[in-house]
């Protein structure tokens, strides 16, 4: 039995990184039967809804907000087994599982989102959810590492190994030096490393040199290039993972590889995020942006 | 060799207590600390700095921007609920702690020294307390329906969280048609409770000046006077309302010991705003005067003195009928107070005072030491400005030690090295003196004594300071063989 690993996925809003981290964790569980639990990470609950083939009901926060506290709960309340072939019960296909939970939190605008994730990971840890069944917890947390809540699972004692999702577009490599930052800062303390960054495409322009050389001035490896595929919406209509949708398909099969390399990996790094003006220099190496004459700075297509 | 005076004394005391600290802390701190003289031209009173922030890691004995809006200035609006939002602690340990005196039926008809929360947990802090505080509001108008209005005060999180406390108050206030408030009032906001003093004021100035509905059917008569910054602590403002009544004036509002809402709302009606406490209540002092020209003139009720003198200035502000019957109020009570001087100032005259309290003591009380004979040497203002510390300069007798935010360390070396008979100061400070062996006051809310605003005020605080110097108590804390034989 190898010891627990805690990863997260972070990155960029919008870049696919949900629906990424389910698909590489589904293929972890599918192909190599590892044992997972999914910890959500965001107000929206919606990391576990490949899993369950429905959003997740009942996230901690909702049900301490009902219970009155937080302590009022039982781990069973709030951790769900995946559907069909991701049940603990269920071993056709894999012996092992995906156990989803949702720390969940506020409507937009009211509250503090960052504090309902400090209180749910603390639940959980206090009541023993990351037991010795497990082979890996995987943290999934909104967008930028905004605030200190945010940060919660890089911090001391919680995920070792940061896999960043990201593309080949302006903000989504900023956001992964931003996060780089956040990973800075609590290294020497809590001991979280940088795994890794997973390029999800979008087919832009030199999208995997670009990626690739960011890993490397980060200090870090494009561990997997995820091509484009339709394939992921039609199964996301279902509300499933490719994995368990089509487990043969080439897309299938790319998750299947970064499993693979996820499960294998050992480059763990403290990084090295960049300086706006290098970042910006690495974008304009890739064509990204032209080189920008002090001249030409804010003006229109059509001027200048 | 240096002649041993008072002022080499003093700043010797200085030097000391910069030595110990790092570079960076000593260039601030020494800033904040000085002395000044009658005589002396531009002293510490016109140099010291003020209303910075407090150098991390000493002990500071300010409060907080809540402590400023709640426990002072709205606090004591007796008919109004002040409901403090966020987690407990605030509005509990806040309860009734300035005795602030006011008459009525508590729970019926006034609130003062009740605490009203909406006791945040884990979930409002995630989920927002929007809908718990408007839940509050509605419960409070079932359970005290006589209350003339709430003021929402602000704790901590509610910013952090960014509750919009101000939509609640402004929904509630048309449901219910009454006075509803919110206040922006975080602890964390600004350097001491004096930003908290000025965000209510601008609550006032905002949500009460400009409801006429009270100031409609006024009658106006030309003695009607107002008094701004008195929070009737033991009654002061009862005993400084008397004067001014026996002048012939009619003082329509008193801010805010005792008071109504309805008396903050007339107040513009006011021919003359007196006001007493100045740091925390110029603010709407200035706006009634630009807004409404009702002028201001400050005053100071502390010791007979300042008590005559301030009687004058006001009396000089209305016509010959109120001047006379203003000389034969002070000829009737200075009879009385010069009994008291008579009887006290063998006791005390000569006792060495070090006071360091906040708002506008440190320099009002000088008054009513002096008339006992006592010599105040070291003044300093918890979170006073600028012109506080200028104003000072009028009211010190001789060389004065001036200490700006002064900590725990800074002012027990002080004590050690000036060697008061007393020390006037807050209970925070009170036990490590006591435990020294020196006399203490507690200047903030008057020892469970008071009041000491007035004419007849002054004999209680004379006879407070009589017990607290003269005790037979102070014979016994030195050990039996620690003692030396007088004589021997």
């Amino acid at each position: 039995m190898s010891e627990l690993r805690q990863i997260a996925f972070y990155g960029k809003g919008g870049i696919g990184k949900s629906t990424t981290s389910q698909n590489t964790l589904a293929a972890m569980c599918h192909y190599y039967g590892k044992k997972i639990l999914i910890v959500g990470c965001d107000p929206k609950a919606d990391s576990t809804r490949l899993i369950l083939h429905e959003k997740a009901q009942n996230t901690i926060m909702q049900l301490a907000s009902e219970a009155g506290t937080v302590e009022d709960l039982e781990l069973e309340d709030v951790c769900k087994p995946g559907a069909g072939e991701f049940h603990p019960e269920d071993e056709t296909i894999t012996t092992g599982f995906i156990m989803c939970t949702e720390s969940g939190g506020p409507e937009p605008g009211v509250g503090c989102a960052g504090r309902g994730v400090i209180t749910a990971i603390n639940f959980l840890e206090e009541e023993g959810a990351y037991d010795d069944d497990l082979d890996f917890v995987s943290y999934d947390v909104l967008g930028d590492v905004v605030c200190g809540g945010f940060a919660m699972p890089i911090r001391e004692g919680k995920a070792q190994e940061i896999y960043i999702v990201m593309s080949g577009e302006m903000m989504a490599m900023y956001a992964a030096n931003n996060i780089s930052k956040g990973i800075l800062k609590y290294a020497n303390t809590g001991g979280v490393r940088l795994a890794g960054l997973i390029c999800n495409a979008r087919m832009t322009d030199k999208e995997y040199d670009l990626a690739k050389q960011l890993a490397k001035s980060l200090g870090t490896q494009m561990i997997h290039f995820v091509p484009r595929s339709n394939h992921v919406q039609r199964a996301e209509l279902r509300r499933m993972t490719v994995v368990e949708y089509s487990p043969n398909h080439d897309q299938a099969m790319e998750y299947k590889e970064l499993a693979r390399k996820i499960i294998a990996n050992d480059l763990k790094v403290i990084p090295t995020p960049l300086e706006m003006d290098d970042l910006e220099a690495l974008l304009m190496e890739f064509g990204l942006e032209d080189d920008v004459e002090e001249a030409i700075v804010g003006k229109k297509e059509g001027e200048a | 060799m240096r002649p041993e005076t008072l002022e080499n004394l003093q700043k010797d005391a200085i030097a000391e207590v910069l030595k110990i600290y790092p570079e960076k802390a000593k260039k601030n701190r020494e800033k904040h600390l000085g002395v000044d003289s009658p005589e002396g031209v531009k002293g510490a009173c016109d140099k010291t700095k003020s209303n910075k922030q407090t150098v991390p890691g000493v002990m500071s004995q300010r409060g907080c921007a809540y402590a400023g809006s709640k426990g002072v200035v709205w606090g004591p609006i007796k008919d109004m609920i002040h409901i403090s939002h966020g987690p407990i602690g605030c509005g509990q340990y806040s309860r009734a702690g300035r005795r602030n005196y006011y008459i009525g039926t508590t729970g019926i008809d006034t609130f003062v020294t009740m605490n009203f929360s909406t006791d945040f947990t884990e979930k409002d802090i995630v989920f927002g307390g929007d809908k718990k505080l408007k839940k509050a509001l509605e419960e409070i108008d079932v359970l005290f329906p006589l209350n003339n209005g709430i003021s929402i005060q602000s704790e901590c999180p509610i910013g952090l969280i960014g509750d919009d406390i101000h939509a609640v108050a402004k929904k509630h206030k048309k449901e219910s048609s009454k006075p509803t408030i919110a206040v922006s009032c975080e602890g964390f906001r600004g350097v001491s409770q004096s930003l908290g003093h000025h965000i209510a004021n601008d609550m006032i100035r905002d949500e009460v000046m400009p409801d006429a509905s009270a100031r409609k059917d006024f009658e106006s008569t030309p003695y009607d006077v107002a008094i701004i910054g008195d929070y009737n602590i033991g009654g002061d403002v009862w005993s400084s309302r008397i004067l001014l009544e026996e002048m012939g004036l009619r003082v329509i509002a008193q801010w805010s010991g005792d008071a109504t809402y309805k008396e903050l709302a007339i107040a513009p009606k006011a021919k003359l705003n007196l006001l007493h406490c100045y740091r925390s209540m110029n603010y709407i002092s200035r706006h009634m005067e630009q807004e409404f020209g009702v002028p201001w003139i400050e005053y100071n009720f502390f010791g007979p003195s300042k008590t005559t003198e301030s009687l004058r200035k006001i009396a000089a502000c209305f016509d010959d009928t109120i001047k006379a019957k203003t000389e034969e109020v002070i000829a009737k009570y200075t009879k009385m107070t010069d009994e008291v001087v008579a009887k006290y100032k063998p006791k005390l005259a000569g006792k060495t005072v070090m006071l360091y309290v906040g708002g506008l003591r440190p320099r009002h009380v000088i008054g009513a030491y002096e008339d006992l004979g006592m010599e105040i040497i070291g003044t300093g203002y918890e979170f006073g400005h600028g012109d506080d510390y200028k104003r000072t300069k009028e009211d010190i007798a001789r060389s004065t030690l001036i200490y700006d935010d002064v900590n725990e360390y800074e002012l027990e070396q002080f004590v050690k090295a000036l060697k008061p008979d007393l020390v006037a100061s807050g209970v925070k400070e009170k036990y490590v003196f006591q435990k020294m062996g020196l006399p203490f006051r507690q200047m903030h809310s008057w020892d469970y004594s008071g009041p000491y605003h007035g004419y007849d005020a002054f004999a209680i605080f004379a006879k407070d300071m009589d017990l607290a110097l003269n005790s037979p108590v102070w014979s016994h804390t030195k050990a039996p063989w620690a003692k030396t034989e007088v004589g021997a």
